[in-house]
């Protein structure tokens, strides 16, 4: 008997720790720059879509983890004529942050919102394929269709984004379906978030989420301080952590660190290939040929960019699309290998010659370009510098410049003075379609030689075939099968030349419970609702 | 008299207040990157969205009718609508002026009192090793990046208004020492020394009035200075104050906020180096 | 004094003739990277440690020198030249000159000089000389850093108006401009001397803010304020202290500029 209760109270004992942890807290990490608005519907900086990820309700939800769609305030949902309509049949029962109830008048709202022309938003030019008005019918107290006016590819992956506004509430875009509202806003300061009394999720013991009391946001520009925060326990998470601050905590405390692996984000450079560019003739011909680039693709050695750069947290690139977004890479591509001479044997097809340590073209100008990046991006400035020293030994003489990021855009995208440039592509939806307009010839983000009348060169025409034809089908494979051949001829052609795709790095404080780190942002709080601390007595001092 | 001088002053400081706000603003409009958005690599835009992101800035790029309509505005308190944080400019300076106010008064202030007692000192007595080890504390200072500053500061704890006054204190201090150094050897006050007046009667009535109008025209500068070092401490600080503002507005190219903020800088060097003259004048007034 | 003043000479003499020399006193070439060690500690083949790409850190000191000793105290002798003229020409003539004179130093204070050196970055060729950018960097450092001086020497200038000797002097037909450098300007050289001796570390730490615009010196040349921004990360500064290696060069440099200017050259 004795030995029975000595059991169960051991037992209990072993359990009340996850027992206590479920409810309380506030989970506090930094937003790297300042929210510019409030309203989801024309979010466009990364803090603000932080804001909007935790606070908004989405009819489907892209499950961070999985990669898959998931029904969220819409409890099903359907696609006519080949994507340009959608049905839902929305959850019932719902009330936004102040008790105003839901129904599919509030979706007709903000589609019809979003979808304003004069708003000119990202997200609602994602579905904007091309011209013409969206309609909304609402059918019943619940159930809500939407028509576009052509069919969009990877539809029901961008509601993820549309995050819905009350049409009734007298607060407004503040009042909201997701885990958490935003309470208190000081500039410059903080954000508070705290936890929406009327959120419909619930757990699987049929406790209400989320399990947090609130978030609070700090405002902290600077990651030194930021991770010197976290060392002291003031905040709980970090995303995208640096390879150096990973390595440092990982040294002290090695359960706070997560590496996710390959992230959906790479490192890349280009040649300006305008041809009404105002660099000399002779530089333009070397950047339009397809040898030249793979040449210098080829004597770059990205595995000691990744080691000394990233110490390991990276991997060479192979593509736009890194191994990450598991469904849509292609797998039969490998990075461009590092082979300096086989890269001089390409320049040498070209007419180029290595003579006395310089390398001369046809005409006898020695190859000297500049490489143009953006100044406050510590590990691009170094990979510049290594660049340097790698072409350096093909006798060809780069020069790195640091230019603030305004100059930079406005050189690769207005003036189109500069010759090769250094970038990153931040990747937030693993949907190809999302990048129509870099692929597209005539498109403004096509970098190396945007808004072209007509295709530049044959392989351009191409792709621009093949991405209208994966715009214009439904089936998963074939979508792929097109999209595969545009990674191929990217490969081969090599108008971006990609380094590295970083890995996913993140940081959390090891009290924080159900914390599991992915590679699509936001990397740790992406389950925010299910977040909890492990014990009452969480350090929570500011 | 005295309200002739001030008067004039007055308008002098109004036009260059208007002058400078006109120069701040072209250098802004000329500079490259103006009216360019970071929006412009998001790929999900539209071209018409894009031909709208970049005609977004057209109000602005004649200058002097931005500058003229800005003026026109001023008078009816309103002072423009900031592109980067998208709130009225006058709501943002109203809420991040105390924090500077606070952080640049108390630095100047500290970095006065460290920079005059270091300096004093070694022009009173002349001590050379003193004098040597006062230099290379100085000279350390000075040297020292003033993010390296920050950075140490904040991770030892120490408020941003005294990371203020350690970059501003090494300059007051050579300019004091200096200044000092050579009133010291003025005639009149080796006669009073010689005469066995006490230090501090000497130093108060024979070395600080000669030394005064420098020294005073000094103080009107080490405003500016310490405006100049508060925008890096509050960037790393992340105290939202005016250094931060101008920050975010520089790497924004947003005109609105930069042409008050230039203006609001001007009219306080101004304020702060018209006040240091009539002091002079003030001083210099006095009977010898 | 002597002693003191001499030492601090051979110092600076002997850094001069190290930094000229450099390319022949540093151990490894400043601009390969050893990429088998960076971050290396100090050791036989790298005596100050390798910085984060491998690169030797002693060379780069040296190498570094070249720029931030010849080109900053050249620039801060311009931006002391400009304010002894700009101040001393106000506040000898006085009157609407010296209000004019002030209200331009005060505008130069004021002004947001980042767009300047911006346009004259967006003006130069992307594939300018390093020493070309390099020179024009200072150069404009020292055009624009006359201002907080020039308003301590008018108001020196100012009181000398009255003063005994200045009237003495004009009394004797001396003219304008002797009277300003013969006469006024001797007495100013305390501010002069300090203003010179302080636009050095600042130049020099002007110079790495500004290579974050693209100007100032271009990768693989080092210079002293880009090496100090490796202090930032101040973690790494108690476990290794041989990264204050060019903080304490320049805090020494510094003070040696200072220790040769005489105390008694200071005339009443």
């Amino acid at each position: 008997m004795m030995r029975r209760c000595f059991q169960l109270f051991l037992m209990v004992c072993l359990f009340l720790p996850n027992l206590l942890a479920q409810r309380g807290g506030e989970l506090r990490f930094c937003l790297r720059a300042e929210p510019k608005t409030f309203n989801p519907v024309i979010v466009t900086d990364e803090p603000s879509e932080i804001i909007r990820y935790l606070t908004g309700g989405v009819l489907l939800r892209v499950n961070r983890q999985t990669q898959q769609v998931e029904p969220e305030l819409a409890v099903s949902w359907k696609i006519l004529q080949q994507g340009r309509k959608i049905n839902f049949k929305l959850r019932e029962g719902l009330s936004f942050s102040d008790g105003t109830p839901f129904s599919a008048e509030d979706v007709a709202y903000t589609i019809r919102t979003l979808m304003d022309p004069a708003l000119h938003s990202p997200t609602a030019d994602s579905f904007r394929s091309s011209a013409g008005p969206v309609k909304t019918t609402v059918s019943g107290t619940y159930r809500v269709a939407i028509t576009f006016p052509a069919p969009v590819a990877g539809l029901e992956r961008l509601f993820d984004q549309v995050a819905i506004l009350s049409s009734r509430s007298p607060r407004r875009e503040m009042a909201v379906l997701g885990p958490f509202f935003t309470a208190e806003y000081r500039p410059g300061a903080y954000v508070l978030l705290k936890r929406n009394p009327y959120y419909w999720k619930r757990d699987e013991n049929g406790e209400s989420l989320p399990y947090l009391d609130s978030i609070r946001l700090e405002i902290q520009q600077n990651r030194e301080i930021e991770f010197l925060r976290l060392e002291r326990g003031q905040i709980h998470l970090i995303d995208r952590l640096d390879p150096e601050f990973f390595d440092r905590l990982a040294a002290e405390s090695p359960s706070s660190v997560h590496d996710a692996g390959p992230s959906l984000n790479s490192e890349q450079m280009w040649f300006d290939q305008v041809p009404t560019s105002p660099i000399p003739a002779y530089k333009k011909v070397w950047f339009e040929s397809r040898n030249f680039r793979r040449a210098i693709s080829e004597s770059i050695h990205r595995e000691d960019i990744c080691r000394v750069v990233y110490h390991q947290h990276a991997s060479p690139a192979v593509g736009p699309v890194s191994p990450a977004n598991r469904f849509w890479f292609n797998a039969a591509l490998k990075p461009h290998p590092f082979d300096p001479r086989g890269a001089l044997r390409r320049l040498e097809e070209e007419g180029f010659r290595l003579q006395g340590g310089v390398l001369r073209d046809r005409g006898g100008h020695p190859v000297e370009f500049s490489l143009i990046t953006n100044s406050g991006n510590k590990p691009r400035e170094l990979m510049a510098a290594m660049i340097q020293q790698d072409l350096g030994q093909l006798g060809i003489r780069l020069n790195v410049v640091t230019l603030d990021f305004s100059s930079l855009i406005e050189r690769i995208s207005q003036t189109f003075d500069y010759e090769a440039c250094l970038l990153g592509l931040v990747n937030v939806d693993l949907d190809p379609n999302s990048q129509m307009n870099v692929w597209l010839s005539s498109a403004s983000n096509h970098q190396w030689n945007p808004n072209q009348k007509s295709p530049a060169t044959n392989w351009e025409a191409e792709m621009d075939r093949l991405m209208r034809a994966q715009a214009s089908v439904i089936d998963a494979g074939k979508r792929k099968a097109y999209f595969d051949q545009v990674q191929q001829i990217v490969w081969e052609e090599a108008p971006f030349i990609y380094l590295v795709n970083t890995n996913s790095l993140s940081a959390a404080s090891p009290s924080l419970r159900n914390v599991s780190p992915i590679v699509m942002l936001p990397q740790t709080s992406w389950n925010a609702e299910r977040l909890c601390f492990a014990s009452q007595t969480a350090r929570s001092q500011p | 008299m005295w309200i002739q001088r001030i008067a004039r002053n007055l308008l002098v400081i109004l036009i260059t207040v208007l002058l400078g706000g006109l120069l701040g603003a072209t250098l802004v409009r000329v500079a490259p990157g103006f009216g360019v958005d970071e929006q412009l690599l998001d790929a999900r835009l539209s071209q018409d969205s894009i031909q709208a992101l970049q005609h977004s800035r057209d109000a602005e790029r004649n200058i002097l009718l931005f500058y003229a309509r800005y003026l026109a505005g001023v008078f009816h308190g309103n002072l423009g609508v900031s592109h980067t944080l998208g709130r009225p400019v006058a709501q943002l300076l109203a809420e991040r002026l105390p924090v500077t106010f606070y952080s640049v008064g108390i630095g100047l202030l500290g970095g006065w009192l460290l920079g005059l007692a270091l300096a004093l000192p070694a022009a009173m007595y002349r001590f050379k090793a003193y004098d040597l080890s006062s230099t290379l504390l100085s000279g350390l200072f000075l040297c020292l990046p003033s993010a390296v500053l920050g950075i140490v500061f904040l991770f030892v704890g120490g408020p941003a208004p005294l990371a203020i006054a350690l970059v501003v204190f090494p300059k007051v201090f050579r300019y004091a020492r200096n200044l000092l150094l050579q009133t010291y050897a003025l005639p009149h006050v080796v006669t009073a020394q010689a005469k066995g007046l006490s230090g501090a009667r000497v130093l108060l009535w024979h070395v600080l009035p000669p030394a005064a109008p420098q020294i005073l025209a000094l103080a009107g500068v080490s405003l500016s200075m310490a405006f100049g070092a508060a925008i890096p401490i509050e960037v790393i600080y992340s105290s939202p104050g005016i250094g931060q503002l101008a920050w975010l507005a520089a790497l924004g190219r947003d005109l609105p906020l930069l042409v008050n903020l230039t203006v609001l800088v001007t009219v306080l060097t101004l304020m702060a180096n018209t006040a240091s003259d009539l002091a002079n004048v003030a001083c210099t007034s006095q009977p010898q | 004094m002597r002693k003191q003043r001499q030492f601090a000479l051979g110092i600076l003499v002997v850094i001069f003739s190290a930094s000229l020399m450099a390319r022949v006193f540093a151990p490894a070439p400043y601009a390969r990277q050893f990429r088998q060690s960076p971050n290396a500690p100090p050791s036989r083949q790298f005596l100050l440690g390798t910085d984060e790409l491998g690169r030797d850190r002693l060379s780069r000191i040296l190498v570094g020198s070249q720029v931030s000793l010849l080109l900053a105290p050249a620039a801060a002798l311009l931006s002391t030249l400009l304010a002894a003229l700009v101040g001393g020409v106000a506040g000898t003539l006085g009157g609407w000159w010296e209000r004019l004179a002030m209200g331009a130093a005060d505008l130069f204070l004021s002004l947001p000089w980042l767009f300047l050196l911006l346009t004259v970055r967006a003006m130069l060729p992307l594939n300018v000389s390093p020493l070309l950018s390099v020179v024009i960097t200072f150069a404009l450092l020292g055009s624009l850093g006359w201002a907080a001086a020039a308003r301590v020497v008018c108001a020196g200038a100012r009181g000398l108006r009255t003063s005994d000797f200045i009237l003495q002097a004009r009394a004797c037909g001396c003219r304008s401009l002797r009277l300003l450098i013969k006469h006024v300007l001797p007495s100013l050289k305390p501010a002069l001397y300090a203003q010179f001796w302080i636009s050095i570390p600042v130049f020099i730490l002007a110079e790495a803010n500004l290579g974050v615009l693209g100007l100032g010196v271009a990768e693989p040349l080092p210079s002293w304020g880009n090496l100090l921004r490796e202090l930032e990360n101040y973690r790494s500064l108690l476990a290794d202290p041989w990264l204050l290696a060019p903080l304490v060069l320049m805090v020494l440099v510094v003070s040696c500029f200072q220790i040769i200017i005489p105390l008694e050259d200071f005339p009443s």
